[in-house]
């Protein structure tokens, strides 16, 4: 499927620094039909586009509106996550460095349709060289008396991936450390101080606008049964073109990391992120949608070059030094599977740390309290099963070391 | 905004912590004592936040602060060099900070600059595509 341009198409085209670069190609002119419209006709149309979540999850973002809409309490709260951790993702990053004036306008629509005075973006600390940017494109927003319904601000993170899970961004809001919650209930009926509250992702909200002026049929069209319009995907790793495209949602993994990355070398994909999962290069065909596997569009392409065991003992190290701490399973968890893989790779495997690892990883998906804990298990699992010749070829090693080691002892021993 | 004061007042705690540290480089025991008795909440609430979170340090940072990107995408394009330059460069270790006090070598997290690999932040600005050259450089511009 090809390249089409719904949430980049300004990136590049626009000047970031000057709304009426924005104004020209037809900016505000989605907030300005909104605003004649009543909240529920605004979200039926999100509803009937069939728009997911794109920071990962997938959750369809008109139910999500809605719920906020009919929960109970005049103050409610809408929430732009802007809190890019995810490995190898930095998609939004690009979004905000190149078009901050969609995403504010699709902020001031999805405020006026759940009835919330007050909006935040959450904008990680990692991208803090973004916020005068963000800063001074709002500040020409509301001169333009664009935001003259809601209040907006920006709040900076302190360095924590796991504020990128909403529950947890918003303990962070609240001045808190960022400990996910028990849900549900979930920040539509419970969620900034108590309030009814929606967390949206930044690329989820650049298709907004588009999807007000052109109707939600028109994106109804585009892609897969059950994955609407496109998908913005960061591609890195071993590809000789790094960068951001934007596909239509279905499009097979070759055609973005061979077509359009250029990579020549692949020994395996990793879609998603850290907790994504892992194609090795015989199912580059695989398509990219909800259906089969997407996540955030974070795809990192890793040669033959590339060890699985020394790829999986760094994705494990990153989950257990972000895990949050708050349920057992995660914390203690990650860091068991950690310390097999490291001894794993140090040469010191033994026959049942496969075995282990895939105990371990069935019950963090079980029982964890959120997506970080639970998703562990994906890459884990992944490696597992496609490159478990490897790992088993490396205890085999660890086993002719270790013998050697004691023979070593026992000659020693002798000849004293 | 919440409508229960304390809540109003615990809202502004990360950023008064991040204030801090930006100011002096460190969240001490004095600041937390004080923060905790200014906002009617318990030190240990305040410690709680002010160690969770990796840009929030309760040990002295230098004035230069350079945070090298070790996840995945980073690691594999060899973010180790980046790391053995500044070593050579600056004389300390990761974690540590330069005896006269102008520079602190620390790793972190993806940095979302996998487009850019090897990457680092010096204080807060991002920097991509590193070599030794780039590294050098960038050190003689913060003195």
């Amino acid at each position: 499927m090809p390249v089409q341009h719904i949430v980049l198409k300004n990136c590049q085209v626009i000047d970031p620094t000057d709304i009426h670069t924005y104004l020209e190609l037809g900016g505000f002119k989605a907030l300005e039909q909104a605003l004649g419209m009543p909240p529920e006709a605004i979200i039926a149309e999100i509803k009937s586009s069939g728009l997911r979540g794109r920071g990962g999850a997938g959750f369809p973002c008109g139910v999500k509106w809605e719920l906020a809409l009919k929960s109970d309490g005049a103050e409610k709260y809408f929430i732009c996550n802007a809190d890019e951790g995810e490995v190898g993702t930095f998609k939004d990053r690009y979004i905000l460095q190149h078009d901050p004036f969609t995403l504010i306008e699709a902020i001031a629509i999805a405020a006026l349709a759940i009835g919330a005075k007050q909006a935040y973006i959450y904008l990680r600390q990692e991208y803090h060289y973004l916020l005068g940017g963000l800063l001074n494109a709002i500040e020409q927003v509301k001169s333009k008396g664009y935001l003259e319904h809601v209040d907006l601000r920006v709040r900076q993170g302190a360095g924590a991936y796991i504020c990128g899970e909403e529950t947890a961004l918003i303990e962070s809001i609240e001045g808190k450390r960022g400990e996910v919650r028990f849900k549900p209930p979930y920040p539509p009926s419970l969620g900034l101080w108590g309030k009814p509250t929606v967390v949206n992702n930044v690329e989820t909200l650049m298709n907004i606008p588009a999807i007000l002026l052109n109707g939600a049929q028109w994106f109804n069209k585009i892609g897969t049964e059950k994955s609407k319009g496109t998908k913005v995907f960061s591609v890195s790793g071993d590809v000789a073109k790094p960068g951001v495209c934007e596909f239509v949602m279905g499009s097979r993994i070759d055609e973005i990391v061979v077509d359009w990355a250029q990579a020549s070398d692949i020994k395996m994909v990793q879609v998603g992120g850290a907790t994504g999962g892992i194609i090795p290069c015989e199912m580059l065909a695989t398509p990219l949608a909800f259906e089969t596997i997407l996540g955030s569009g974070a795809i990192t392409v890793f040669s033959h070059r590339r060890d699985p065991l020394d790829f999986i003992t760094h994705t494990v190290e990153f989950l257990a030094e972000e895990s949050c701490g708050k349920c057992t399973p995660c914390r203690e968890g990650s860091e068991v599977m950690l310390e097999i893989l490291e001894r794993l790779a140090s040469g010191d495997g033994r026959q049942e740390d496969i075995q282990t690892l895939e105990e371990l990883a069935s019950v963090m998906s079980l029982t964890s309290l959120c997506g970080l804990g639970q998703a562990t298990a994906v890459p884990v699992l992944d490696t597992l099963r496609y490159f478990r010749s490897e790992f088993n070829h490396r205890i085999q090693q660890s086993i002719f070391l270790r013998s050697l080691r004691s023979q070593s002892i026992s000659e020693m021993r002798r000849s004293k | 905004m919440p409508d229960k004061p304390e809540a109003q007042k615990r809202e502004t705690l990360l950023a008064l912590l991040q204030e801090e540290q930006e100011k002096n480089g460190c969240i001490s025991e004095q600041f937390i004592a004080q923060a905790a008795e200014s906002m009617g909440i318990t030190v240990n609430e305040v410690y709680g936040v002010a160690t969770f979170y990796s840009f929030l340090s309760t040990s002295a940072l230098a004035r230069n602060v350079i945070r090298v990107c070790k996840s995945v995408p980073c690691y594999f394009s060899n973010s180790q060099s980046v790391v053995d330059a500044l070593q050579e460069e600056l004389g300390i270790l990761p974690g540590e900070t330069t005896p006269d006090g102008k520079f602190s070598l620390l790793l972190t997290n993806c940095i979302g600059a996998c487009d850019q690999a090897p990457a680092m932040l010096l204080n807060n600005e991002l920097h991509g595509n590193l070599t030794r050259d780039k590294i050098a450089k960038l050190l003689k511009a913060c003195l």
